[in-house]
Formats: C-alpha cells, sequence, structure tokens
C-alpha cells in the first residue's frame, strides 16, 4: 500500500488539469494579483492603464529582472546567492572605473565586467559545492568581499560621460503609439527568453530541476552534481554582472554603495514568481511576472503620492510572506492527498 | 648515518608526543578566537604604543581597551541571541530590522510620554524589550507553527522590518532629548561603561540557564539531530520557538544601547548589515553554523574581535571602507577551517609533507 501511494497520486498529479497543478497555482496567483493590482490602479488613478507605465516597468527594473533570472535558477538548485546585489555595485565601480580613469573601450570593459563576475560565482559554487560549505554563508562572505572591493576600487560615485556609454544609455527604441523601451529592458527581456529557454529545454536546465528536487537522487541517477552546482552560481555571477552593467547605463555612474539590498527584492520576485524556496519546482517566466509585480507595487505608491514609500517594503514583506504560506499549503496536501 | 636516524626518531617522538599537546590544544574551542584578538591588540600595541593604556579620568575608566568593549557591546548581545538560534538549525537575518525596530519603539514612547521622572525611560524599556520579544515570536512562529525554513521565515521580518519601523518614526530619524535615556548607553557603573554590564548579565543569566538546568543539554540535543531529540522527549518546538524570542529581546536590548549612545533612533540605518556581523561572531566563536555545538564565551569573542578588527583599521588609517573586504576573508578562513573536507585535505598534505622530509 505504501509503495503503491506515491506513484497513484503522482498518477493523479498527471491527469489533473495543467491550472490545478502545484507548481501552476502560485504562478496563477501572482498573475491574478497582477492583474486586479494593474486594474485596481486604473480604476484609482487617471493615466495608468497607458503602454508606457508597464514599459516603465520593464525599464525601471531591467537590472532587478536580470538578477532575478540568475538566483531563479540558484533557489531552483536549492541553493541561495546572497552576493548578487553586491556583485551588481561592483560592476558598476569596475566599469566606470575602467571606462573613466583608465580610457578602456567601452565593450573590452564590459566583457572584463561579464568575465569576473561569472569567475566570482564560479569560485563561490567550487567552495560550495567542493568543500560542502553552506550556500548562505559562502554567498554572504561574497556579498562583504565584493561590496568591499568595490569600495577599494573608489570610494566615491564616478559618474560616467563617456561618449558611446553615455548614447546606449539614452537610446530609445520607439514602440509605435508613443511608448518606448530602454536598451537595459531589452536586454531583460532577452535573459528572461534565454532563463527560460536554458531552464525548460536544456540537460542543463532539467539537471538544475533535479538537484533542487533531491541531490542524492540526482547524484544516483548519474546527472554531473558537482559540474553544475558550480555553473549554476557561475551563472548567477554572470547574471549579476550583467546586471551590473544595464545598472551603470541605468545611472550612468558607479558606486559601491549602488543596489543595497537588491539581493533581499531578487528572492522576493523568485518567491512571488512561484519558485519554491526549497528548489525543484518554478519558473523563469514566473520571476519576470514576480518582478513586474515589485515594480507594479513601486508604480502604485508612486502613483498615489500620499502612501509613504516605506509602505513599499512591507509590502513586499507582506507579498513574500503570504507565498510563502501558499508554498507551504500546497507542499502538505501533495505529502498528503 | 646511524646517529642522525636515532636523533631524528628521537626528535619524531617529541614532535609526536609536541603534536598530541598540541592537538589538544588546538581542539579547545576558543583557543583559536582568543588568539585572534590577542593578536590583534597586541599588534595595535607594537605599532601604536598608548594603544593598550588605560587611564583613569574623572572616576571613569579610558582606552582604548574599553572603547572596543563598549562598542562591541551591541553586537555581542545580538550574537548571543545568534548563538543559541543558529545552534537549534535556525538562523536570523531579521535581527538589523529588529533593532531598528526597538530603537524606534522607545524613542516613539519617550517622545509621546511627558513626565519628567523615570516612568518614560521604564515605558520605553518595557516597550522595546516587547517589541523585540514580539518579533521573535513572530519568527519562532513561522519557523515552529509554519514549517518554513528559517532563512526565509526571518527573511520577511528583515525586508518589512525596516518599513515597519519607519511607519512608527513617521519616517523621520527621532531624536532624543532625555537625559535618563543617554545613561543606557553613555553611562559608567563602577568606572565602567553601562553597556558592559548589561552584557555581563545577559552572558551570566544564560550561562546559569544553558549550564545549571537542562536546557543546555537540550539546545545541543536539538542542534546535533532533531529528529532523536524529539523521539527523546525533548520538547523542541517550545525551545526553538524560546531561542527566537531571546534572540528578538536581545536585538531589542541591543537597540536600546545603539540609539541611547546616539541620541536618536535612525529606522533606516540603525543595525544595517548586523545580521551579517553577527553571524560572523558566532562563526568566529568556534560555534558550528550547521548547528549542535556552540559557544556563548566564544560568541563574545567573536564580537570583541570584530569591534577590536574595525578599531584597528581606523586607528591604521586605511580608509574604513576595508572593514567589509577583510571580513569577508576572515569568514572565508573560518568556514574552510570548519570544514571537515578542508580539514581533510590539509592533513592529507601535512602528513604527505612530513613523509616527504621523513
Amino acid at each position: 500500500m505504501n509503495t503503491v501511494a506515491p506513484a497513484a497520486t503522482s498518477a493523479a498529479a498527471g491527469r489533473r488539469p495543467w491550472w490545478r497543478r502545484p507548481a501552476q497555482v502560485p504562478l496563477l496567483v501572482t498573475l491574478v494579483l497582477f492583474v486586479a493590482m494593474a486594474g485596481a490602479g486604473g480604476v484609482l488613478y487617471h493615466g495608468f492603464l497607458t503602454p508606457q507605465v508597464f514599459l516603465n516597468l520593464l525599464i525601471d527594473n531591467a537590472f532587478l529582472c536580470i538578477v532575478a533570472v540568475g538566483m531563479t535558477f540558484v533557489i531552483l538548485a536549492g541553493g541561495i546567492d546572497l552576493s548578487v546585489g553586491a556583485v551588481v555595485a561592483f560592476s558598476t565601480v569596475l566599469l566606470a572605473e575602467l571606462v573613466q580613469r583608465h580610457g578602456w573601450p567601452p565593450l573590452a570593459a564590459i566583457a572584463l565586467v561579464l568575465a569576473v563576475g561569472t569567475g566570482f560565482g564560479a569560485g563561490m559554487g567550487v567552495l560550495i559545492q567542493r568543500f560542502r560549505l553552506q550556500p548562505f554563508v559562502v554567498t554572504l562572505a561574497g556579498m562583504f568581499l565584493a561590496r568591499g572591493v568595490a569600495t577599494l576600487i573608489s570610494v566615491d560615485s564616478i559618474d560616467i560621460d563617456q561618449p558611446w556609454l553615455a548614447a546606449v544609455a539614452n537610446l530609445r527604441l520607439p514602440l509605435g503609439g508613443g511608448s518606448m523601451l530602454s536598451v537595459g529592458a531589452l536586454i531583460a527581456l532577452a535573459v528572461v527568453a534565454a532563463g527560460a529557454l536554458l531552464a525548460g529545454a536544456s540537460s542543463f536546465g532539467r539537471t538544475v530541476y533535479a538537484i533542487g528536487g533531491s541531490e542524492s537522487s540526482a547524484r544516483l541517477m548519474g546527472l554531473p552534481v558537482d559540474a553544475t552546482v558550480v555553473r549554476v552560481y557561475a551563472l548567477s555571477g554572470f547574471c549579476a554582472a550583467l546586471a551590473g552593467v544595464v545598472y551603470t547605463l541605468y545611472m550612468l555612474s558607479g558606486y559601491s554603495q549602488h543596489a543595497l539590498g537588491l539581493e533581499l527584492d531578487a528572492i522576493a520576485a523568485v518567491v512571488i514568481g512561484g519558485t519554491v524556496l526549497a528548489g525543484g519546482s518554478g519558473y523563469v517566466l514566473g520571476t519576470l511576472l514576480g518582478v513586474l509585480v515589485l515594480g507594479l507595487i513601486q508604480t502604485l505608491i508612486v502613483f498615489d503620492g500620499e502612501l509613504s514609500s516605506w509602505w513599499t517594503r512591507i509590502v513586499i514583506g507582506a507579498l513574500l510572506l503570504a507565498f510563502c504560506l501558499l508554498q507551504r499549503l500546497f507542499r502538505r496536501k501533495e505529502i498528503k492527498p | 648515518m646511524a646517529e642522525t636516524s636515532g636523533t631524528m626518531a628521537a626528535s619524531s617522538a617529541i614532535s609526536s608526543r609536541w603534536g598530541r599537546g598540541l592537538r589538544r590544544c588546538l581542539a579547545h574551542p576558543q583557543l583559536w578566537p582568543l588568539l585572534t584578538l590577542i593578536l590583534l591588540l597586541a599588534g595595535n600595541g607594537l605599532f601604536n604604543p598608548g594603544f593598550l593604556a588605560l587611564q583613569w579620568r574623572d572616576g571613569h575608566l579610558y582606552g582604548n581597551l574599553i572603547d572596543i568593549a563598549h562598542r562591541a557591546a551591541p553586537l555581542a548581545l545580538v550574537s548571543l541571541g545568534m548563538t543559541l538560534v543558529i545552534a537549534l538549525r535556525g538562523l536570523d537575518i531579521s535581527v538589523g530590522a529588529v533593532l531598528a525596530i526597538a530603537a524606534t519603539v522607545a524613542a516613539w514612547t519617550i517622545g509621546h510620554v511627558s513626565n519628567d521622572g523615570l516612568l518614560p525611560l521604564w515605558l520605553a524599556i518595557a516597550a522595546a524589550l516587547a517589541a523585540g520579544a514580539l518579533c521573535g515570536l513572530w519568527n519562532g512562529w513561522l519557523v515552529v507553527g509554519a514549517g518554513m525554513q528559517p532563512i526565509v521565515a526571518t527573511l520577511i521580518l528583515m525586508v518589512a522590518g525596516r518599513g515597519i519601523a519607519q511607519s512608527i518614526s513617521g519616517g523621520q530619524i527621532l531624536t532624543l532629548y532625555y537625559a535618563p535615556y543617554s545613561f543606557l548607553g553613555n553611562g559608567f557603573v563602577l568606572g565602567l561603561p553601562f553597556s558592559l554590564f548589561v552584557v555581563a548579565a545577559v552572558f551570566a543569566l544564560l550561562q546559569l540557564a544553558l549550564r545549571k538546568t537542562a536546557l543546555g543539554l537540550f539546545v545541543r540535543a536539538i542542534g546535533h539531530n532533531p529528529q532523536a531529540a524529539h523521539l527523546a522527549g525533548v520538547r523542541a518546538r517550545a525551545i526553538t520557538l524560546g531561542a527566537y524570542v531571546f534572540c528578538g529581546i536581545a536585538a531589542a536590548l541591543a537597540g536600546l544601547l545603539v540609539s541611547s549612545n546616539v541620541n536618536s533612533a535612525d529606522a533606516n540605518n540603525a543595525g544595517l548589515l548586523l545580521e551579517l556581523d553577527a553571524i560572523l561572531a558566532v562563526a568566529l566563536g568556534g560555534s558550528l553554523l550547521g548547528g549542535g555545538r556552540f559557544s556563548l564565551a566564544g560568541s563574545l569573542l567573536g564580537a570583541l574581535i570584530i569591534q577590536a578588527l574595525t578599531t584597528t583599521i581606523y586607528a591604521i588609517g586605511v580608509p574604513p571602507q576595508v572593514n567589509l573586504a577583510v571580513k569577508a576573508v576572515l569568514v572565508f578562513a573560518v568556514m574552510l577551517l570548519q570544514s571537515p573536507l578542508c580539514r581533510g585535505q590539509l592533513r592529507a598534505l601535512l602528513r604527505l609533507r612530513a613523509e616527504r622530509r621523513a
């Protein structure tokens, strides 16, 4: 009986319509939340339901979106990466320093920044995998290190007036009807698309899901667990560095105190996007939705004008709580149907 | 030839005896943190002869050593709470936010009670401690009741906590003009800063509770193997909940010290990155971050090391931002030293070397 029951429930889960499968429910809730919030905004505030308001969500949160995609992979694999905000700050400082004070060509500087970020992530991955250290503590130390090195490079904020970077930063692609997108937003969309493909249609993605589900099972199946974990953290480091480049374009400056607390926003976006924090279940597209919900909260508060900015933190905390409880609810149902 | 081999054998026997003694010494959990602290202070004393001097002025003891201990007090309090939580396989990353909430609550209370006596002081202390206990209860309930992972459960309060603190303060830095309150963070008793007595009292209470009752044994049992402890009849849930509540209260106490030290409560910046320092202090003190083995005295030493490091960096004249990088290198080193795998590899490396030399 005991051996039959799990098989039976998994078969039942397979027969269930897709919108009632546990992995999809948080995603659906997020989608409903997004639509409801947008609708409420449209009813309450004049001029809310214009395309540019929603495109601005992408423009203003492009860096968060890129970071959150990397974070999705880390969380899917059952880990966590707290260093991303610091790596973003470090990347902005390194890029600004190279371009502004050493006269590097921007593309070469960007390539170096991406390589450093990837290497940094891979290094933390090696520590986590090779020495069985807790990802939380390793990436915490990585956060200290990245911010510390960033301040070593430059204590003050470096403004960028390099013509090519400034031109790219101010470039707007018209989409018709007076609405437009920035380069950063396009990069973010490309990263989301690439991430979704990587997670859903590659052996790397399947291995990541398998590790998040159960690392020992993945090992017994003969999957390359060690290499994949290192690559997951390298990917997160790469995403953080890319987000750093986008953030540099967004702010046109490099500063070691940029993106403070970004890692928390990224984790919140991933969780609100329906990814289970214990790993093994979730979608990259859900993360995009999570980022948009976070952005929409901020936009609503700005549109309202009366609410103070700290309400953003409280609402994000409440959403985080609600989604964590939701995840618990579904996990329990799955265990005892 | 034979003689040299004989002396070598003798020397290796001595070295093995030495090695055993050394190993026993190295195995003492507080040796490394104590050595680190002493080296740090001695190094400072070497480069700056006045560093270790203590002066008796105006009935108070002055000096860099007192200053380090005084400034380390809030961190020491928080790391005591964090030690218990980590020993129980948990983690509380909301301590910085809880500190900000407690500081704001205390400042708000003083601002809203108009009385020249000591009543506002007691009310503020009670309100701050109650706020801290409530935060701890919330974290503990999420971990024990809702069954969340500790990092996630406390992440929620970490994100929302500063928002809550700001909504209490109205988004402003609350300034305090109330002399009795500033005694907490600036006052002296028997020539020593009052904050040291607070830390000593909390430490003594905890030691008493853990050593003189079965609580310490229970905490170790739960940390080593929660299921076995549960099967053995240990009330793991109640004890875990209690640890989070205690951690919240410790953070609130730290909030009282911090806010009274600067006579203001800053909801945004009070206790920023404190959670990281507290975890670092616990790790430096020789507690296992995976739970089970813990040392309260070690965590106190860890907090002192962190503050001594900060003071050193200021004293040398290096930009204080370097502090972060130094701390990071420290964490990496401590983590690798704690990791059994890394230890095994180091040991194998040493053995290989010894064999080669032989």
